[in-house]
């Protein structure tokens, strides 16, 4: 059993950091008036705008979901959300799937021709290729008006491209700041002083020399997406774009170049664990998780994740706290996910509103354990503050100030581009601005297809 | 294919004259002497004319016919129509663009491919060449009465037994900059002074990826030469070794050269298998760090199905398959000729 | 460890291989047994980390210094594995090992059942593109599976074999097929006409001296055959990635694959994984070694 309990404790990053049991809110969430039938978006006021079908029980078919494991709502509770959504629906059938972020993008593009799923999970890098490509429906006629102003910024984000709907938002996230206030304290460092870039590198020295830390930063700068999102929103918070208005590279200049700068130096002075150029999410997790970095930056997830005992040493000591300031304020990138539904479901009303149902607040609510609501009202919901005090707030923040990565229908291939580059940098091979006047020809070629 | 070479022939009589030999064999006859050839000739004529097998012949491959091209005909002729088009797009109605041959010559001035092509073909010789010359060193030990002999050959197969990507995972694990434990017993031993990131530069990444190619793969390379040594026979070598021959000696004059046609096999098997190098990349670097791993399948992968530019990822796969299938014939060939060499007493 | 010398430990034993080998009965130099040690030990030493990995606690395998004994045992991989529910990853491995299995014995048998027959037909017959057929059915082997995993995926939907283990099968077994029968081809070369020829005499049809003479005789190559098919499916990965996406067919590399996602990785249950993967390939390995070592210098030797 202990394993399964860790799996969920990856997830729960607001309970179990908190410290609250889960039958307090749900409790607390029930008495929100979910419980009961009809549709379940009646409180947001979302029904009236876009449903297509009235009742619900006229709504019939079977429809096949792909969803991804590992992070965001877990397998367990999507399969409960299916089972409560038939409940409504009788006639309904949702079956379920799940595989890792890894397979995710290739799984949807494999299956897009044979229209396996209705619905699928899909990553905020991918609405633009996706839709560009004829796989997934622009479902803008059926988005509720008050969507655009009830739900988050960069939850809709995750959806849009070019101004039309791809999609539901339904998992908001962003890259946190996170630091352990043990060291920090053990080097004499202000916390305060960790709130931009340079104090973070002031700070890392410190922790270097006082707190024997070797490597007080850690970062997942694989050749992986994870090295752009880091990159991103260092870039942002510097001032810089990576692409202008016109989606043209910007990344020679300015804020990008500075950021990158800033990355490679963070190595040279011996303040990086050099190991992150081989690092994903996850080991950030666990090198800071073990005590042998200060800081990082990483997504929600990590919250939880570090401060459980099970899987970590420094539990209790994870503080979070918004991105650190480069000048341009305090920016981080959005990792929001949405629903799409396939182009080639036949049972488009089905998906519909199923994806309407499990991203309707009262569902967030109820398993907020899983992941934070993308509805703005959430967060001043004592109940949902309540769950995680230290979280709530700076996420609400931060979610409000987060820069999005280009979407242009090429993304992957010119992320790719761009993780070769920036790893050139970061290992030193050329300076940054070397590497990106090199690789600016590639991606602008690219960007022509 | 079915040119019998005669360098078995003396093998398999020397195995077979052996009273206790406790194998099946696996010819239990000579080679095929010019005795008996009136009869064959008599055989064939019975049995043999062309037009009359010929009908039998394509009755029996029938079924193997259906398993093979009944799945698979389709996708090839998609995979190579799709190599002569522009074709962003899975989608059966996504438009198409008849490009000619302008995959194929792009793929000759891809940088990013003409660096896959050189990384591959650095992770194929060293790793086959590597496998090859341990397999021979291990194969010729499983060979030696040893007291534990079957321990050693268990330990020797268990790589084997495991899933690349287990095996690959396995590694990536083992090397893990933090905590691997490869990191903590080098240290401990004094052998690094601090933890390495064995992962997190091109060339240390790639040798990496290499070792534990190698840490597999040289399972089969041992079990071919262990395989091969069984059919030297043993009078050889004791010939050789009363004439006063050094072990040394031996082993390149006589051992070596009567080897050739298992390490051939085990060469162009493992060249092949190496040149479509996925998994292991996949797993332990995914092309990284700064494309430094990347493979031609891994680039394949990532622009068919990353990049979704269908159509010139099945160039480049198409171009995998020409390359490995010259590779084959010239496996083929050199089988033949070599083992006619060898065995023309 | 026992050193060199003329056998004290088991002179029988050392007797009756002096029958065998010849002249060669005495056993190995005491450097060679220190060789063979240092050797098992290097290939042994994953394996046994992975044992311990197995029972480490999480937090206790990201130690620096790493401790090389576990502090407590911790056993919850295991358990896990063999009671966990089957959506987790741990439970869902159980399900892996019993789908590859499956996949694994189906598309062996179904391999070598057509392919005994063809590679019959391509070592014995006579016809005019003989050459030509080995190599077509050969290339498939050659396909890098990504060129032809959409299409083929299209394929499985439309017979309804997609995330089905009946679907695997037949698609492993269409680039399982030319290898065995390539390898039997050359095992059945390696059979003189002769036999054949007196078993005509005696009245044998065609089918019964295949069946009762040629294969019996080319077990060797039979099994080894099987035992690197058995791999082949063991080892593929692309295929099941893409085709399979519920425990009711997913294989162990996909599995595994989703032990270390970018979002967690538990080394512990990697090692158990990766240990339990091993099994069944090794006793089928063990179990057929005197066959496959016989069978794999008659199926090298040849083009």
């Amino acid at each position: 059993m202990s394993e399964f309990v860790s799996q969920l404790n990856r997830r729960r990053f607001l309970l179990g950091a908190a410290g609250f049991g889960a039958a307090g809110l749900l409790a607390a969430c029930s008495s929100g008036g979910t419980g009961t039938g009809g549709t379940g978006t009646s409180s947001t006021g979302s029904t009236g705008a876009g449903a297509t079908s009235g009742g619900g029980s006229d709504l019939s078919g079977t429809i096949t979901g792909l969803f991804m494991k590992q992070a965001g709502y877990s397998e367990d509770h999507i399969n409960q959300m299916a089972a409560s959504f038939t409940k409504l629906h009788p006639n309904v059938k949702v079956n379920t799937e799940f595989v890792a972020y890894e397979a995710l993008h290739d799984k949807i593009v494999a299956a897009a021709p044979a229209g396996t799923y209705d619905l699928v999970f899909i990553d905020v890098i991918w609405p633009a290729e996706f839709a560009t490509k004829g796989l997934i429906a622009d479902i803008t006629s059926r988005i509720p008006a008050n969507w655009k102003t009830d739900v988050l910024q960069g939850a809709l984000d995750s959806a849009l491209y070019q101004g039309k709907f791809y999609g539901l938002p339904w998992l908001l996230d962003a890259k946190f700041f996170y630091y352990n206030k043990n060291l920090l304290t053990k080097a004499g460092v202000d916390p305060a002083s960790v709130t931009t870039w340079d104090g973070v590198a002031t700070a890392a020295k410190a922790i270097k020399d006082k707190a024997g830390v070797k490597y007080p930063l850690v970062w997942s700068w694989a050749q992986a997406e994870a090295v752009i999102c880091d990159w991103a929103l260092m870039t942002a918070s510097f001032g810089g774009k990576l692409f202008d208005e016109k989606g043209q590279p910007a990344f020679t200049e300015g804020g990008a170049v500075q950021a990158l700068e800033f990355m490679r130096k963070s190595i040279v002075d011996g303040i990086t664990n050099p190991s992150s150029t081989q690092s994903l999410e996850d080991d950030v997790v666990k090198v800071f998780g073990a005590g042998d970095a200060a800081m990082g930056l990483n997504w929600s997830y990590m919250f939880a994740a570090a401060n459980d005992p099970k899987q970590s040493t420094v539990a209790g000591q994870a503080v979070v706290t918004e991105v650190p300031n480069g000048g341009a304020g305090r920016i981080s990138v959005n990792g929001s996910s949405a629903l799409s539904i396939t182009a080639t479901s036949k049972n488009q009303d089905v998906a519909w509103e199923f994806a309407k149902y499990v991203s309707s607040l009262e569902v967030q609510t109820k398993y907020i354990s899983d992941a934070l609501p993308i509805w703005k009202s959430a967060y001043d919901d004592p109940a949902v503050i309540k769950t995680a005090p230290e979280f709530v707030p700076v996420a609400k923040k931060q979610f409000n100030d987060m820069t999005n990565r280009p979407q242009v229908v090429a993304y992957n291939a010119v992320s790719q581009k761009l993780q070769v580059a920036v790893q050139k940098a970061l290992l030193g091979t050329v300076s940054p601005q070397q590497a990106m006047n090199d690789v600016k020809p590639d991606v602008e070629k690219l960007l022509a297809q | 294919m079915g040119h019998v070479t005669d360098s078995t022939a003396p093998a398999t009589q020397s195995r077979t004259g052996s009273p206790a030999n406790a194998d099946p064999p696996h010819g239990p006859a000579g080679p095929r002497t010019s005795s008996s050839s009136s009869y064959s000739k008599r055989f064939r004529r019975t049995y043999g004319t062309s037009r009359r097998s010929g009908g039998l012949a394509a009755l029996l491959l029938l079924p193997a016919a259906v398993v093979v091209f009944g799945l698979v005909t389709y996708p090839v002729l998609r995979t190579v129509w799709l190599s002569f088009n522009r074709v962003l797009s899975p989608m059966p109605t996504a438009p198409s663009e008849f490009v000619g041959f302008k995959n194929f010559i792009n793929a000759f001035t891809d940088s990013d491919l003409i660096a896959a092509t050189g990384h591959t073909i650095y992770f194929t010789l060293v790793s086959t060449a590597a496998e090859i010359v341990l397999g021979v060193l291990l194969g010729q030990l499983m060979a030696q009465k040893l007291r534990f002999r079957w321990l050693l050959r268990a330990a020797i197969l268990l790589p084997w037994a495991l899933p690349t990507v287990v095996s690959a995972s396995m590694w990536r694990y083992l090397l893990n900059a933090d905590y691997g434990p490869i990191n903590a017993l080098l240290t401990q031993l004094g052998i690094i002074g601090s933890y390495r990131s064995w992962l997190g530069t091109p060339t240390s990444a790639m040798n990496m990826i290499i070792i534990a190619d190698v840490w597999k793969n040289t399972s089969i390379a041992a079990f071919f030469v262990l395989a091969g040594l069984a059919v030297i026979p043993n009078e050889l070598r004791e010939a050789a070794s009363v004439d006063g021959a050094g072990a040394v000696r031996r082993f390149f004059s006589i051992t070596l050269p009567l080897l050739r046609p298992v390490i051939m096999v085990v060469l162009v098997l493992r060249t092949i298998e190496a040149f479509k190098v996925f998994d292991i990349v996949y797993v332990m670097t995914r092309g990284g760090p700064s494309n430094g791993t990347q493979t031609v399948a891994v680039y394949a992968y990532q622009t068919a199905f990353s990049n979704q530019n269908f159509g010139y990822g099945s160039a480049i796969a198409l171009l995998i398959v020409v390359v490995v299938l010259l590779l084959a014939v010239a496996y083929i060939r050199m089988l033949s000729t070599g083992g006619t060499a060898d065995g023309g007493r | 460890m026992s050193s060199g010398g003329a056998g004290s430990a088991k002179p029988e034993r050392g007797k009756a291989m002096s029958h065998r080998r010849g002249m060669n009965d005495r056993y190995a130099p005491v450097w060679m047994h220190l060789v063979a040690v240092v050797v098992i030990l290097v290939f042994l030493a994953p394996f046994a980390w992975l044992a311990i990995a197995s029972v480490t606690a999480p937090s206790d395998l990201l130690r620096r210094p790493l401790r090389w004994w576990p502090q407590h045992l911790d056993l919850s991989r295991w358990v896990n594995i063999f009671t966990g529910d089957a959506n987790t990853p741990a439970g869902g491995f159980r399900s892996a090992m019993v789908n590859s299995a499956i996949v694994a014995a189906g598309t062996v048998a179904l391999s070598v059942a057509v392919a005994v027959l063809g590679a019959y037909a391509v070592s014995r017959l006579r016809f005019r593109g003989r050459g030509i057929t080995v190599l077509g059915f050969l290339s498939t082997y050659m396909i890098p599976p990504i060129a032809i995993v959409i299409p083929l995926y299209l394929i499985l939907v439309q017979i309804g074999l997609l995330d089905n283990r009946l679907g695997l099968i037949l698609v492993y077994s269409s680039f399982i097929t030319p290898f065995v029968l390539w390898t039997l081809t050359n095992f059945f070369d390696a059979l003189p006409r002769e036999i054949d020829e007196a078993a005509t005499i005696d009245g044998a049809g065609r089918m019964r001296i295949l069946w009762q003479v040629l294969l019996p005789l080319a077990k060797p190559g039979l099994f080894s055959a099987i035992l690197f098919a058995t791999m082949l499916c063991w080892d593929e990965f692309l295929y099941a990635l893409i085709f399979t996406s519920t425990p009711a067919s997913k294989t162990i590399p996909v599995a595994v694959a989703e032990f270390s996602g970018k979002f967690a990785t538990d080394f512990g249950l990697l090692s158990a994984g990766g240990l339990l993967a091993a099994i069944p390939p090794v006793v089928v390995a063990l179990v057929f070694q005197r066959y496959v070592t016989a069978g794999l210098a008659a199926g090298g030797v040849k083009g």
